[in-house]
Order: structure tokens, then C-alpha cells, then sequence
């Protein structure tokens, strides 16, 4: 046992061994020695591991008083190889790890990489529309349950309890549909290369009329909790200021670019799975600042809702339509059903395979282990997420797996205009500039 | 276990014994359009070469893949071309900067891809910018677009591309301290065995592979 004695880990003996109290830093001291510089400048670490930043983001802030001058981001707490891990995978098994990226927006990330992909087999106008439904308006419940971590958590941090307990209250239901469709909560792996995983089970459009019923509801409570309220206004209002220049140059899309009143939303300037043929309207928003990007994301939340009422009317009439190309050599056979005790491979399948069709179990097999061939090329696919424009660089060199895909992160290049927002404000409205840009770390760091 | 013994019933090659694969493509990239290009390329060709004459020595080749349109570019020519597509052709946003390290492309191995995006033009188009492993230096643009700071840093980190200019090129999402360019294709994903009831299951990079 060392002897060293650390003045921020004071150790006692116990039975167990030497156990350490970490304290941290002494304030005092700390005080007494900022009293005694000559310049007011202070550098504090704020993260990685802080409640209010949004998961391990870390910010150097340099601060003369309680003004900050200067904001460092530090990211890459959470790197995990993912654009690296996918180069050995197939392409159909590189939907599981892509899921994972941006975890409050698995089935964006999925959409990006799934459309690249298509472009590069040349099916995007293969997959069947009842598939293109499916997308669109799992996208849409996706949009809500992110903006409603958005606003719960960006609420929190701010000192606002109730809108969180809310919030992650409506973020439950859109879950709950999710589990229903495609058998889990998060990091579903639904959209697949060709189309999505499995058929909607019986039911489903009854199931989403209502929870839309219920939502639109539930959302009038939080509107009424934050929307016009005048500590939330002090709070939000001119705070976090980027304009439209500065957005621009900084590669920002999302909420925080339409809050300075450019309608740029993908689904509707570049339309990919069908958006062109749902009536919704871009919300905008003029004053630039956290207030803005607040109310544009309770208002999408009623886009969403009215996109995802489009989706079931149309699926009423595509009952029992296909949900995967038509291709066999690309459409993953996995035939994959809902059972009693969860999702698992369709036993009719498993029938066929194993018990009457040799040739059937062979092409399974080969297209499970050996995946399908995508002719070399390279494209760039992007969707419209909750944080802005989600690229797919998917690169291929005709092979069974993934050559490189690199992914446009919204929060990675919204993060960058924390300095921007921050640099001249209080300490205390970083922390509502970076709730507004809603960066997912796991996205930011991939 | 033998070195020389490899796939199943003594196949070589992909390993494919039932002929599924079917006839392998050469993978050779897309090979330079001719006009027309179609869409609104020959306009933002068109437009390119008017408002910058050295089109012709700066614009290596220009690509229509998949609906997309690819100008590979020289690196020394990089910013001057940016610059007017931001200024004249109004490509006011960059989306990023990846890189792909393609290590059988001699002297050309390390790829800068640029995805524009017009917003007044509603267009896209992209920039690829090709350099030798043993010099792999391009301009910065982050004086064309600030927002390329932070994607040529990654770019950087992952591929060791240097982007001269840059007002701070560090690593971003690995450690200060690490060493290697993680997608590089020389750099091993790493892993390792795992066993389960008895049997055991390679890392990801070592099992069976169907190029």
C-alpha cells in the first residue's frame, strides 16, 4: 500500500483494504488562489461527466467573471468504432451497428444507411410502397420521441422538472408502438436494405390512430407548461443567438438553422421515401435564439402527428402488401415474426426451410452468411432527423461488405456552433444553448 | 491448423461453392462521363467553367454516378474552386469531409470526399480530392466554410490526411496520445476470441470473408 497521501483522496483502512474518499477539488483553497491572481481570467472544466451536458460532452470554458470568453467542445468520450466495425460486417448486418449511432434516432440512422445503399444497388424505385409507408411514418413517431428527450431534458437542465416527467410520459407511447411493430423499444434495426424487417402485425393502424389521438392530446399539457411562460422566456428568449450567416458557414441544419427562418428541411426541398406526397408544413422560426428552436420542435411534433394520420390511411389499403423488394437475392429471408414470447423467426419459414425445400434453406444460407454483392460506387444519401441533415457516404467496391461509409452526424456539426452561441453570453446559458442544438453524443462521437 | 488449408471443400477464392455469388463485377470505379450529364450537372459544369477558366487543368474528371455528380479535383486548386462555388455557384454549405483510403490506388490512396450542398439551387454536388500516402497534405477549407474545423479534424484523426491551414489540426475522437489513423485499411480492427460452449468464435476481422 502506498503511503502517498492525495489531498483531493484521503484513504482510511478498513477490513477490505485501503478505501479511498475522492473529494475533488478544495473550494477554499481554490478561492483563496483565484483572490490572489492579478487577471480575472478563470478556465473551468465543465464534463464530461455533467448532468446538463447532454451525455459526456465536455467544454473547456475560459470566464472573466461570470461572462464566458471562450468555449472549447471536447468530444470523443463516446467514439466506438462504428463506421470502422461496419467495414466488417455485410451490408444487412451494418443496420445493427448504424442503429446505434444517434440512439434517440436508431430509425434515421437506419433510413440514411438503407437508402445509400439502395442507390448504390439501384433499387430505390424497387422498394414497395407499403415499405416507403412503413419508413415515413416510423420516422415520424421517431421525430416525436427525440424531440420529446429534446424538450424534457433541455426543460430539466434548465431547472424545469415537470415538462421532463411529461415528456418522457408521451416518449413512453411512441416506445410502446415501436415494441408493438417491430418488436423493440430502441436500436430496432427495422429498416433494412430492400424495405423494412418484418410486416406490420395485425392491428397496427388501429393501434397508431389512437396513440396519435392520445398524443396530440398530451401534447396540449406540455405547450401549456412552457410556451409562453415567463421564466421559460427569460431563460430561452435571445439566448443562444446564431444566425442565418452563421449557421451557413457552420454546416448547421436541423431546428437551429429553421430557427433562423430558412424553411431547409429535406423532406420537402429533396424528398426521399415518398415525403412528397404527404401534405405537412416546415416549421420556421425568426429570432435565432433557444426560444426559437423550442417552439419549432413542439410545433413539428403536430407535422409529425399529422404526416404519421397520412401513413394510416394509406396503410389501410395496403394491407398484405409486400414490405421488401421483390429481388430474392437481395431481400433478407430472415421472415421474421411476432410470437408470445417476442419477436423470432416466423415458424412457417423455419418449416420450408428445414422440412420441404433444400433449395430454399441453401439460398438462406448463403444469403445470411455470405450477404449480397453491391456494385462498386459510391453515393450520398441524406434524411431530414431530428437535429438536421443525417448523410450516408456509402462507398462500395463490390463486395459482400461495406468498403466505407462515413456519416454526416446533424450533432456533430451542429456542436460546433456552441462557441459561436456561447462566447460573450452568461455561464449559466451555455447550458440552454447547447439543450437547443440537442446533441446526442452518440452521434457526435460514433 | 494448416496455413495453406483454407475455406470449406478446398475452395479458394471466395469461398463460394454453389455458384450463388454469380459472376463477380471488376470493381473498377465509375469511369469519366461525357455530355450531356443530364440533370442540372452540364448547368453547374457550365457554370464552373465560365466563372473559372482554368477548369480544364484544375478538374481532373468529372464522374455521373447514380445521379450524382462527382468533380475530382486537384489539391492545389482546391480553395480557388471552392471559393466559387461558394461565391458564384452558390454552394453556401459544406456537409463534411470523409475520407476513404483506397491502399491499391497507387499514389493516389488517400480520398477527401466534399458533399455541397446549394440551398438557393437546391443542388448537391461533390468534391474528391486524391493525394499519395507518403504526402498527404490538402488545403483547409475551413476559410470557405468555418463548419469544415471540426470535419477535417476527424478526417485527419481517422485517415492522418494533414489539412494545411487548418487553425488547429488535433485529434478529435480518439486520445491525444493515440497512435495509428483507425480507418485506415492497414489499421487491424482488433478483438478478440471469444469462446462460447466450447466452441470458439474469431474477432470479426479474422472470420471467414466472402470478397
Amino acid at each position: 500500500m502506498s503511503t502517498y497521501a492525495d489531498p483531493y483522496a484521503s484513504s482510511r483502512e478498513t477490513t477490505e483494504g485501503t478505501v479511498f474518499s475522492v473529494t475533488g477539488g478544495d473550494w477554499d483553497s481554490l478561492v483563496t488562489e483565484i483572490g490572489q491572481a492579478k487577471e480575472e481570467r478563470v478556465v473551468v472544466n465543465m464534463g464530461p461527466q455533467h448532468p446538463s451536458t447532454h451525455g459526456v460532452l465536455r467544454l473547456v470554458l475560459e470566464l472573466e467573471g461570470e461572462t464566458v470568453t471562450e468555449v472549447r467542445c471536447g468530444i470523443g468520450y463516446l467514439h466506438t468504432g462504428i463506421e470502422k466495425n461496419i467495414e466488417f460486417r455485410n451490408w444487412t448486418q451494418a443496420t445493427t451497428f448504424v442503429t446505434r449511432m444517434d440512439y434517440l434516432a436508431p430509425l434515421f440512422n437506419e433510413a440514411a444507411y438503407c437508402l445509400g445503399v439502395e442507390k448504390l444497388l439501384g433499387i430505390t424505385n424497387d422498394v414497395p410502397e407499403k415499405a416507403n409507408v412503413i419508413r415515413v411514418m416510423m420516422m415520424e413517431f421517431n421525430r416525436i420521441s427525440s424531440h420529446m428527450v429534446a424538450l424534457g431534458t433541455g426543460a430539466l437542465e434548465l431547472g424545469a422538472l415537470s415538462p421532463m416527467i411529461f415528456c418522457f410520459r408521451e416518449r413512453e407511447k411512441v416506445l410502446d408502438i415501436f415494441e408493438f411493430i417491430s418488436g423493440l423499444r430502441m436500436n430496432m434495426a427495422y429498416i433494412r436494405p430492400g424495405g423494412v424487417a418484418q410486416d406490420l402485425p395485425t392491428g397496427t393502424v388501429e393501434k397508431i390512430l389512437a396513440t396519435v389521438k392520445d398524443l396530440r392530446h398530451s401534447f396540449k399539457d406540455n405547450e401549456k407548461l412552457l410556451v409562453g411562460n415567463s421564466i421559460w422566456m427569460k431563460r430561452t428568449e435571445g439566448i443562444g443567438y446564431l444566425d442565418l450567416a452563421g449557421a451557413t458557414t457552420l454546416g448547421v441544419t436541423g431546428p437551429v438553422i429553421r430557427a433562423t427562418g430558412l424553411p431547409l428541411d429535406l423532406r420537402k426541398i429533396q424528398p426521399y421515401s415518398g415525403y412528397e406526397n404527404y401534405k405537412f408544413d416546415v416549421v420556421t422560426a425568426d429570432t435565432c435564439d433557444v426560444y426559437g428552436r423550442f417552439l419549432i420542435r413542439i410545433n413539428e411534433l403536430e407535422q409529425s402527428l399529422r404526416i404519421i394520420e397520412q401513413c394510416a390511411e394509406k396503410l389501410k389499403s395496403l394491407e398484405g402488401a409486400p414490405v421488401m423488394v421483390a429481388d430474392k437475392k437481395i431481400a433478407w429471408p430472415a421472415q421474421l415474426a411476432i410470437g408470445a414470447d417476442g419477436m423470432g423467426n416466423s415458424l412457417s419459414h423455419i418449416r420450408e426451410i428445414m422440412g420441404t425445400s433444400m433449395e430454399s434453406l441453401i439460398h438462406h444460407f448463403k444469403l445470411v452468411t455470405e450477404g449480397f454483392r453491391v456494385p462498386a460506387g459510391q453515393v450520398y444519401s441524406a434524411v431530414e432527423s431530428p437535429r438536421g441533415e443525417l448523410g450516408a457516404h456509402v462507398v462500395s467496391d463490390g463486395g459482400t461488405r461495406p468498403y466505407r461509409v462515413h456519416f454526416r452526424e446533424p450533432s456533430f456539426n451542429n456542436l460546433q456552433s456552441t462557441s459561436a452561441m456561447c462566447e460573450g453570453s452568461m455561464v449559466a446559458d451555455i447550458i440552454g444553448a447547447v439543450a437547443s442544438i440537442d446533441p446526442v453524443m452518440g452521434g457526435v462521437d460514433r | 491448423m494448416s496455413e495453406d488449408k483454407q475455406g470449406m471443400f478446398g475452395a479458394h477464392g471466395t469461398g463460394d461453392t454453389s455458384g450463388y455469388g454469380g459472376l463477380v463485377a471488376s470493381a473498377a470505379s465509375a469511369g469519366s462521363a461525357q455530355r450531356p450529364f443530364g440533370g442540372y450537372f452540364d448547368q453547374v459544369t457550365d457554370d464552373l467553367e465560365r466563372a473559372y477558366p482554368d477548369f480544364a487543368d484544375a478538374i481532373e474528371r468529372v464522374v455521373v454516378d447514380r445521379g450524382e455528380l462527382t468533380l475530382h479535383i486537384k489539391r492545389e486548386r482546391l480553395v480557388e474552386v471552392a471559393l466559387i462555388l461558394r461565391d458564384k455557384l452558390k454552394f453556401e454549405m459544406s456537409m463534411g469531409v470523409s475520407g476513404v483510403h483506397y491502399p491499391d490506388d497507387a499514389n493516389r490512396e488517400l480520398h477527401a470526399v466534399y458533399h455541397l450542398l446549394s440551398v438557393t439551387n437546391n443542388q448537391r454536388i461533390r468534391l474528391e480530392v486524391s493525394v499519395p500516402d507518403i504526402d498527404p497534405h490538402i488545403p483547409s477549407l475551413v476559410e470557405v466554410w468555418a463548419g469544415s474545423n471540426w470535419n477535417e479534424r476527424e478526417t485527419f484523426d481517422m485517415f492522418g490526411i494533414i489539412f494545411d491551414g487548418h487553425p488547429g489540426l488535433t485529434r478529435i475522437l480518439m486520445p491525444d496520445d493515440w497512435q495509428g489513423h483507425p480507418q485506415r485499411k492497414d489499421y487491424a480492427l482488433g478483438g478478440i476470441a471469444v469462446e462460447y460452449k466450447g466452441a470458439v468464435v474469431p474477432p470479426p476481422s479474422d472470420r471467414r470473408s466472402y470478397k
